[in-house]
């Protein structure tokens, strides 16, 4: 099967920098799969999802979208992009326009893409809300009445709206607190399992990697250190980075 | 407890002392205000005399047909005032209106500029910032002549760099929210996103900055016609009335006071209302309370 | 013998609103105390409310006893006197809580100087020695430093060592290592777990990660909505949660650990 994402040889630098903030990278994602790209701070998971997310132009390789290169430029092939990529972002408190209510934040893919009308896009709204586990009256709100796991669901509502293929998650449940964490966590692998979603999630914690992705990337310093199925790189890690972090996840004493 | 988890909390609404000082402040202002702007507006439909009725007596003390008195040429000082708050206020609308037009594209398209553009368009509006409002006035009154308009274009022009450099670092602050970068990976164009996103969320702030430049550009009009290069006569503009009864001041006091305190009444009006909408205008600034 | 002695303690909002409810705790010297809660539990104004520090506007009732001084209603020179030799604070975001514009060595030096009343080269001297303590590698070139020109991690290090500079009774640590990677988490978890021991120092863990205060701490003590919950040591809260939030919050973290560890078992 022709993978949905492809990073192939992909290496990036930021404007003037002398240093890649990733080289060499080649990750690929088949539909229905799901990949978690684990690492701490500065080892580029960030770079990559840009690239993924087709927000930058990898300075060297190639990023491939169902087998074809992703050309930034090309109107056509982007909306088919971005109609079939979406993205959860880490902070909830950031990722929702404070000025405006829940219904036009969760309708903006469709109606950025052209997909629907104001009108025709309500329903929909309305379906996405109820799939994340929230009362129909949300889309009347304002984004500050509710709490960060609600924000949480009201990113993920506006990520799967437009029923894309893809779902990038970039930490997606960091910022919230650990009763909430399992129940968001749940609601993504609701989603994963119920649509079909494949997704990529950026991660540095690795429980929630293990409750969600089937494939895990390691990430050191801008290179994939160490790839393949999750039970594999956690259970047996080939490489010393991975076995640090493992040791590192604090646990609860029994 | 992190300032996050008390805006994590449902909003309430805004209650206790605070909140009542806050909308006191704004009704006063927009008393203040509305008094000045009422005079501007009868002004048009309504006048005790003609404006240059020089009918008369001479610096004329208040009553006797004249509720002000008279100035050094016998027109009556109401009138007068009553002329002058259209100046005022067209000054401070059709100055603010340049500041905003310019300022506004100016400022958002220098926070989307990047490496030396953004420097250029930086240093260009740092040394509009320096150049004294008056000076600049002065040329372009030179370059065209001594009207309303020139004064008006002028003060907004001066005032259009201040304007575009808060827009900047306003718009530079929202383009790193991850609701601009939500939008992108949407679909959403970047037009779309600046009208949608950006402008929205910096229009609190802006408002604000915008009823402050009024009252500036008011007292700055009010200056050029002191000095002659603002309306020319025998438009009575505020500035000017003052000028004129400034020699007059020991025997009547009224030709200089009526418009000094009306400016003060306007500006402070203004101010107190930039005050009072601060808060007001914005809806997730509601909850907040850190 | 009883360092901190809290009673009672109630925390209003200026509209009267409490956000901490009728609080009751102690710490006695070397002893290591965790506050896990939920964002909105009142852990941190908690903290916060200890070290005479809430936010202007919000008024605490009660008792808050610390090495023999009243807190509460104390005046600003004698909460001066008690922050650092009494108590001293390790915060969450280390960047906000160190001087951007003031090297990194002034910033530990000023608090040792107080204490010690060293000057010139022997402060300096003794500065590098604190720096080293909390195993900063390098402590010349991280003297030299700006916050900004470290990383998180070895900022974190430099506030606790700015904080251990004043020998306190009590170390109140307010998530400090939330905003870290694990690995690095790890280590600080590590370090202030060496170095509190060696000084015999008692702690005030604050934290919404029940792994993590375990780490550190011996007792806990579980908050909600401004409430005490539950308190025991660590081990009868973790095993045996005896109220139902408790039993929530344990549950929640055991699903996440659970699945590492059926993925990561060999």
């Amino acid at each position: 099967m022709t993978p949905v994402l492809e990073l192939a040889d992909v290496a990036a630098r930021y404007r003037g920098a002398r240093a890649d903030v990733v080289s060499d990278v080649s990750l690929a994602v088949r539909p229905g799969e799901s990949l978690a790209l684990v690492g701490e701070s500065g080892a580029g998971k960030t770079t990559l999802l840009r690239l993924l997310l087709g927000l930058a132009r990898p300075t060297a390789g190639t990023v491939r979208f169902d087998g074809v290169p992703l050309a930034l430029r090309d109107r056509q092939q982007m909306r088919r992009f971005r109609r079939s990529v979406q993205c959860v972002f880490q902070d909830p408190y950031s990722s929702l326009d404070p000025r405006r209510r829940v219904g036009p934040i969760v309708a903006e893919p469709l109606r950025s893409l052209g997909l629907d009308t104001r009108a025709g896009a309500a329903p929909k709204v309305a379906a996405a809300l109820e799939a994340v586990g929230l009362p129909a009256d949300a889309a009347e709100r304002y984004p500050h009445e509710f709490s960060g796991g609600q924000r949480q669901r009201i990113a993920i509502a506006r990520a799967t709206v437009c029923e894309p293929r893809v779902l990038l998650a970039d930490e997606p449940v960091s910022a919230l607190d650990v009763t909430t964490r399992v129940k968001v966590v749940d609601l993504l692998a609701e989603l994963k399992r119920e649509r079909g979603l494949t997704l990529v999630m950026v991660s540095h914690d690795l429980s929630v990697v293990a409750s969600l992705c089937e494939r895990t990337a390691v990430l050191e310093q801008g290179r994939v250190v160490e790839q393949g199925d999750t039970a594999r790189v956690l259970g047996a890690p080939a490489h010393a980075y991975t076995r640090r972090l493992i040791d590192s996840v604090p646990r609860l004493p029994t | 407890m992190t300032p996050t988890d008390l805006l994590a909390r449902p909003a309430e609404p805004a209650t206790g002392r605070r909140s009542r000082r806050r909308s006191a402040t704004l009704v006063l202002g927009c008393v203040l205000t509305g008094l000045v702007a009422l005079l501007a507006v009868v002004s048009f439909l309504w006048l005790p005399y003609s404006p240059d009725d020089t009918s008369g007596g001479r610096l004329a003390g208040p009553g006797d047909g004249h509720l002000l008195g008279t100035d050094k040429l016998g027109r009556d000082l109401l009138t007068q005032l009553m002329t002058g708050a259209r100046i005022a206020f067209g000054a401070g609308l059709g100055s603010v209106s340049v500041a905003a037009l310019v300022g506004v594209t100016l400022g958002v398209l220098a926070a989307f500029a990047q490496g030396w553009l953004d420097d250029t368009l930086s240093a260009f509006l740092d040394i509009l910032i320096a150049f004294p409002t008056l000076l600049l006035a002065m040329l372009v009154v030179a370059a065209r002549s001594a009207t309303l308009g020139s004064a008006v274009l002028a003060i907004g022009l001066a005032q259009s760099a201040v304007v575009a450099r808060l827009v900047r670092i306003l718009v530079k602050r929202v383009l790193t929210q991850d609701y601009i970068t939500a939008a992108r990976t949407s679909g959403t164009s970047w037009p779309r996103t600046v009208a949608g996103h950006v402008l929205p969320n910096i229009w609190p702030t802006l408002v604000v900055n915008l009823a402050l430049q009024f009252g500036l550009a008011v007292l700055a009009e009010a200056s050029l016609s002191y000095l002659g290069l603002g309306a020319p006569p025998p438009n009575a503009s505020w500035g000017r009335l003052l000028q004129e009864a400034q020699a007059t001041f020991t025997t009547a006091p009224a030709g200089a006071l009526a418009p000094g305190i009306l400016l003060v009444l306007l500006v402070i009006g203004v101010n107190l209302i930039a005050d009072g909408l601060r808060d007001v205008l914005d809806p997730a600034g509601r909850g907040r309370r850190t | 013998m009883t360092l901190l002695d809290v009673h009672g303690l109630t925390v209003r909002t200026a509209d009267g609103r409490p956000l901490v409810s009728n609080l009751s705790f102690t710490v006695a010297g070397g002893e290591r105390l965790g506050l896990i809660g939920e964002s909105g539990s009142g852990k941190s104004l908690t903290t916060l409310a200890v070290l005479g520090l809430l936010p202007e506007g919000m008024s605490a009732t009660g008792s808050v006893v610390l090495a023999g001084t009243q807190i509460l209603g104390a005046r600003e020179k004698e909460l001066t006197a008690v922050r650092g030799r009494d108590a001293a604070v390790v915060f969450q975001e280390p960047l906000t809580a160190l001087d951007p514009l003031m090297r990194v060595g002034r910033q530990v030096a000023g608090p040792l100087a107080r204490r010690t009343g060293l000057k010139g080269g022997r402060l300096r001297a003794a500065t590098l020695d604190a720096l080293a303590q909390v195993r900063l590698p390098d402590p010349e070139r991280i003297a030299r430093a700006f916050p900004h020109e470290i990383s998180g991690g070895q900022r974190q290090r430099v506030a606790l060592a700015a904080a251990l500079a004043c020998e306190p009774a009590l170390l109140i640590a307010d998530e400090p290592t939330t905003a870290l990677d694990v690995s690095v988490q790890a280590e600080m978890l590590g370090l202030i777990d060496t170095l509190v021991r060696e000084r015999e120092m008692a702690v005030l863990f604050v934290s919404h990660d029940l792994a993590v205060v375990a780490k550190v701490t011996d007792r806990i003590l579980v908050m909600k909505d401004g409430r005490a919950v539950e308190e025991g040591t660590v081990r009868d809260v973790v095993v045996a949660p005896r109220q139902e939030y408790t039993r929530n919050l344990v549950a929640s973290a055991r699903t996440l650990e659970s699945a590492l560890d059926l993925r990561s078992a060999p």
